[in-house]
């Protein structure tokens, strides 16, 4: 029970970064309907602007919890004004080739800078240790992580169902005509809400600089399970994706724990359940049926 | 510069490819130029080139083509290609070492094993579409290499399949440069089935899907049955094309099934013309000799250069050398008329 409990943990804590990044996904698919290939390269960016701040400023863990994700979401919406922007008028592929392009970019700049080793990120202090939940021990950052991760899905949702920002973005994504043609600037927005996906993705890294290996590749892999997790949430559906995040991490720790005699399922559990949904569900399990094709 | 970002590109169709049949449309002697250009092209290219890099371009001309046949001529996007190049990478390797094989046996082995592959990938990938399309089938193609990853008895993980023979009837096929010669009847093939495909009326009713899939089911055509066609046949051509680059490398490494082998093959048709067939193969060329060169010159970010090339590419020609040069050579033909 104790076990089960305890991989249960994990697989939320693992989950909670599924979710981060599907999150800011979902918010940039929504206002722009760009899937943004790029977005495992700004997670390594988070983790590496928080590795960078503490090496060679000094800048400790809480600082750069802020200022990397505020910065590389300055960067996102200087890259939207720059690239993306000219290609939002046409068909969506154009801009996944882009942020495809940009990955690899980004991802060998890092590489010519730091290799391809991973470099370790102290966890901060105030978080070491371990906490007791009562039946087991669990490290104290990863229930930090956890606790963030829910917080700032909570936040985001509240942000999008209870401001004014909110209904605009909602509107602007559901009907963007009918938006404008009530005197609302849905354009002004669209870089605001990149921007402020990316600052999501950084913020994600930099939550995995302390718990996980640092390197440039770190984003690579990630993006393409998070890929599978927008698809079997659906992807125009912001709480489908989190809800997606989080079920994908704990079927991942389930099945690592499990069937630990086949490493391979952990690996393909989630493109396995992707499989499934597919025939279920095409459109996603909460997303909504595409016009017919 | 004013924000007039406003509709999401849903409503805008992608401009239909401008490639499709103005070749055909083209006065008779200038397609058997075109032609005859070609081969001669295909039967000088290892005494221009590294007979290995004029090899690997054969290789990738077929995989852009495959590519270029779902993403030009049947709207879908497939940016998990390296499944079915690898797949057969892998199962050429295999059956040639164990079995004995003369390679273009093992190669239609990978080949056939690679459109088995696709069967159930593009079984589930049709039922989306668009950007879709494209997440699905990058999502099995990671699958596909987590499973080559795990499985080490057969795959060698990390070391490859080493010592993939390039026997054929006791030939010595050692030099790249006869090994050339030897592949490319087989590339030829697979070419001109490309080109059957796009232009038989299977090919035709594919490019009405792609216009127009509504349309199209309300004239009766089982819509996803025809897109699953097309995606077993191009899978079936990349896996040719990715079989007989493990007998031209004589070995076979994971990255065969990477992401990045999959993008690399969508920027290729991207920049050679998508819904051209023959621009993937310009598109090949080009990539294949700068990376050959970029390698040779110790330049180490690789990434750097193809990803910039992509991004620029994207942002700027959009229509690829050979739609560009399609245009030109349509504006010069109607002002000549005048």
């Amino acid at each position: 029970m104790t076990g089960f409990l305890q991989n249960t943990f994990n697989g939320l804590v693992s989950g909670a970064f599924y979710a981060l990044l599907a999150l800011g996904l979902a918010v940039i698919f929504g206002m722009l309907r760009v899937v943004n290939f790029a977005h495992g390269a700004f997670y390594m960016l988070g983790a590496f602007g928080a590795y960078v701040l503490l090496t060679e400023a000094d800048v400790p863990f809480w600082a750069a919890l802020v200022i990397v994700p505020v910065g590389l979401g300055l960067l996102g919406m200087a890259l939207e004004r720059a690239f993306i922007h000219r290609l939002t008028r046409l068909d969506p592929l154009y801009n996944f080739l882009l942020t495809f392009g940009l990955t690899l970019i980004l991802q060998d700049l890092v590489k010519l800078r730091y290799g391809v080793q991973s470099s370790p990120y102290a966890t901060p202090s105030a978080l070491g240790g371990s906490v007791n939940l009562g039946l087991f021990d669990f490290p104290t950052y990863r229930v930090f992580i956890l606790g963030f991760a829910v917080l700032v899905c909570v936040a985001v949702w509240w942000l999008l169902s209870h401001t004014r920002l909110g209904m605009v973005v909602r509107a602007a994504t559901e009907r963007p005509e009918l938006t404008r043609a009530f005197g609302i600037n849905v354009g002004r927005w669209v870089t605001p809400v990149f921007g402020f996906g990316i600052g999501l993705a950084g913020l994600a890294g930099v939550l995995a600089a302390p718990m996980r290996a640092v390197n440039p590749l770190m984003g690579a892999d990630l993006i393409i399970v998070v890929f599978a997790v927008v698809v079997i949430g659906g992807l125009g559906s912001i709480f489908g994706s989190v809800a997606a995040g989080f079920g994908i991490g704990l079927v991942q720790a389930w099945g690592e724990a499990y069937l630990s005699d086949f490493p391979i399922v952990s690996q393909t559990v989630v493109f396995v359940v992707m499989a499934v949904v597919l025939l279920w569900r095409p459109a996603g399990l909460f997303g909504r049926e595409e016009a017919p094709a | 510069m004013t924000s007039t970002v406003d509709t999401p590109a849903d409503a805008t169709r992608p401009a239909p490819p401008s490639g499709l049949l103005t070749v055909a449309r083209a006065p008779g002697w200038v397609r058997y130029a075109l032609l005859a250009a070609g081969l001669i092209a295909a039967l000088w290219l290892p005494n221009g080139l590294y007979p290995a890099v004029a090899v690997d371009i054969l290789c990738w001309a077929l995989f852009a083509v495959a590519v270029d046949l779902l993403l030009g001529f049947t709207g879908l996007m497939s940016f998990g290609h390296a499944a079915f190049w690898g797949a057969s990478a892998y199962v050429t390797g295999l059956v040639a070492i164990h079995a004995g094989l003369p390679f273009p046996a093992a190669v239609l082995a990978g080949a056939l094993a690679a459109a088995v592959l696709a069967v159930p990938i593009g079984y589930l990938a049709v039922k989306r579409t668009g950007i879709y399309f494209a997440m699905v089938t990058l999502a099995f193609a990671q699958m596909v290499y987590y499973v080559a990853n795990e499985w080490r008895s057969v795959t060698r993980g990390e070391n490859g399949l080493q010592g993939v023979p390039r026997s054929l009837f006791g030939l010595d096929l050692s030099d790249d440069y006869y090994f050339y010669y030897a592949i490319l009847p087989i590339v030829l093939l697979g070419l001109a089935a490309a080109w059957r495909i796009v232009h038989s009326p299977f090919g035709r009713v594919l490019v009405g899907i792609r216009d127009n899939p509504a349309r199209a089911r309300a004239l009766g055509y089982p819509v996803h049955r025809y897109k699953l066609t097309a995606f077993v046949l191009s899978g079936f051509i990349a896996g040719l094309g990715g079989g007989l680059f493990a007998v031209g490398h004589r070995f076979v490494s994971l990255d065969v099934l990477h992401w990045t082998t999959s993008g690399k093959a969508v920027v290729v048709v991207v920049l050679g013309g998508i819904g051209t067939l023959w621009g993937g193969v310009l598109g090949a060329a080009l990539v294949v000799r700068l990376e050959d060169w970029l390698s040779f010159s110790n330049f180490e970010a690789i990434g750097l250069v193809t990803g910039g090339i992509f991004v620029l590419v994207v942002l700027l020609f959009r229509r690829g050398i050979w739609g560009s040069a399609e245009a030109l050579a349509r504006r010069w033909w109607t002002s000549r008329k005048r």
